[in-house]
């Protein structure tokens, strides 16, 4: 056999190889399937409901259509794509399948690519049929948003992204136990990203650490959007400038943990 | 070294591995020549699965230098990990994806040419050919074992590292999977390290055995010339000895 094509930096055939293995795993299950659009939906529903009552009780909130289902549905992107991320890595270590996966020509980086599709189908299957609904029920189309919605999607899915590959990381190193910092770690930025108001609202201090997260800027950026119809592309920029800076952090947290990881003998025992 | 002596397959100089204060292995040294197959063999907690996890690449080396397949490990473990491969009843396969599915995302990792041709040979060399589309978790211990086989041969590998290889088996299933990595070898001229704990394993199967007590090697022979130092007639009695330390001064 020819090792010299094998020895490559970066294959996609082992991208596809572990991309494969989730899609797999995912359609062997319908009960995965209905999980992923179940949550979605709920809570799209009940925001939507929620909107809809507030509408008719104050003139502002009626000027604000769309607000609360915009955010929900944006926060669902990041939360979703962090957990379609986190969920596949998760998926090996249940399997206790890290061990092959390791002692294979597999590399870190193309690990993290098929994590990255993974999440991205993941996404895909349960944000479509959600964002057809509240078409259907509230009249909210997020596809109208055009290119701001790439804008928006793009860096809420790099924030996504980077939390999942530090969160491996810590499993990686940790084993399970460290298992709940991918179903909560998101919940961290629930307040501090403005998702439901604006960061006016904050405390002036707390006003700067929200500003170092890069889905606050996409939070504002959609208010203003559906509020005052302007599209603002700087604070797209610097979110995708701050994202960059996040993305590099978590990928050298993620490597520096495997290194560790293998000092400590954890990728033998990847149980708990 | 004599330029017609081909490298070993691996050598291990003076390795070790400290976990914070446990010294896991404590400055082994041996190599394997290529074709050969070697027993390492030792109690539980004698180093045999750190020192296996350290050829692959999977933990890094206190100290000491690891060649595998001519590249240095850890740091060069890419160039060579297409060409080896483990296979161990202790590592499990995903259960959700049949037998097919997973030989072909393992060969799609490993890069193998012709895959499913490929599959379609260890399939039937391994009798699993009704078995291909069942899903791997519902599978019995011994057909389990044979999937397991089948994935650490999915890339024709130069190195197979075993650990336990016919845990659990019965013995029919097991004297089948020994056969099988007998004939491997003899087509192959693949070399092998396996750890085991069944001595009748390593005397039917190793060319020669390496034994482990404390992260040391304790001895490193022939299974006959283990046998006639030890004044044993069973590799069983030789790793008593060697375990408890009974006739340790004697073979010397």
């Amino acid at each position: 056999m020819n090792g010299a094509t094998r020895d490559v930096m970066f294959s996609p055939t082992r991208v596809a190889a572990m991309a494969l293995r989730y899609w797999y795993l995912l359609r062997s299950s319908f009960a995965r399937l209905i999980e992923l659009i179940y949550w979605p939906t709920v809570q799209m529903l009940m925001w939507g409901f929620l909107q809809t009552y507030l509408a008719g009780q104050s003139n502002n909130l009626a000027r604000a259509g769309g607000v609360f289902i915009g955010a929900v549905m944006l926060w669902d992107i990041l939360f979703r794509g962090q957990l379609g991320f986190s969920i596949s890595f998760l998926e090996e270590m249940y399997a206790r399948n890290l061990g092959n996966l390791m002692i294979s020509p597999l590399r870190p980086f193309e690990f993290v690519a098929a994590l990255m599709i993974m999440s991205l189908v993941r996404l895909a299957i349960g944000m479509l049929p959600v964002t057809l609904l509240a078409i259907w029920f509230f009249g909210f189309n997020l596809w109208g948003l055009g290119f701001a919605l790439a804008a928006f999607f793009a860096n809420l899915m790099l924030t996504g992204w980077a939390v999942g590959i530090f969160v491996s990381g810590l499993v990686l190193r940790n084993g399970l136990g460290a298992e709940t910092f991918a179903w909560s770690i998101m919940f961290l930025l629930l307040p501090l990203a403005c998702v439901y108001y604006p960061v006016a609202v904050l405390p002036a201090w707390l006003q700067h650490v929200a500003w170092t997260l890069p889905p606050t800027y996409v939070f504002e950026g959609m208010r203003a959007l559906v509020m005052e119809r302007t599209f603002r592309l700087d604070l797209m920029i610097q979110a995708l400038g701050v994202n960059a800076v996040l993305f590099a952090m978590a990928v050298a947290a993620f490597l520096g943990l495997l290194a560790s990881a293998r000092r400590n003998g954890s990728l033998m025992q990847t149980g708990e | 070294m004599d330029a017609r002596t081909p490298e070993p397959a691996v050598r291990v100089d003076r390795l070790t591995k400290v976990y914070k204060t446990s010294m896991a292995v404590d400055g082994i040294s041996f190599a394997l020549p290529q074709g050969s197959i070697t027993g390492l063999l030792g109690g539980n907690g004698a180093g045999k699965t750190t020192t296996i996890a350290m050829l692959m690449g999977l933990t890094t080396p206190t100290s000491g230098t690891i060649r595998v397949l001519g590249a240095d490990m850890p740091r060069e473990r890419y160039r060579v990990l297409h060409r080896m491969n483990f296979e161990s009843p202790y590592v499990e396969m995903p259960m959700r994806l049949t037998i097919r599915q997973n030989l072909k995302v393992f060969g799609m990792l490993y890069g193998v040419p012709n895959l499913k041709a490929r599959i379609d040979e260890i399939a039937h060399a391994l009798e699993l050919t009704d078995l291909l589309d069942r899903p791997t978790g519902k599978l019995s211990a011994g057909q389990k074992t044979r999937v397991s086989l089948a994935k650490g041969l999915i890339n024709a590998p130069d190195l197979l590292l075993l650990d336990e290889p016919t845990a659990s088996l019965d013995p029919d299933t097991a004297d089948w999977v020994r056969g099988h990595l007998e004939r491997y070898r003899a087509e192959r001229g693949a070399t092998m390290l396996i750890a085991s704990h069944n001595m009748a394993e390593v005397e039917r199967l190793c060319d020669r055995v390496i034994f482990m007590k404390q992260g040391r090697i304790e001895d490193d022979d022939t299974p006959a010339r283990l046998l006639a130092r030890y004044g044993r007639d069973t590799l069983e009695e030789v790793f008593l000895d060697v375990a408890r330390g009974t006739s340790h001064e004697a073979a010397r």
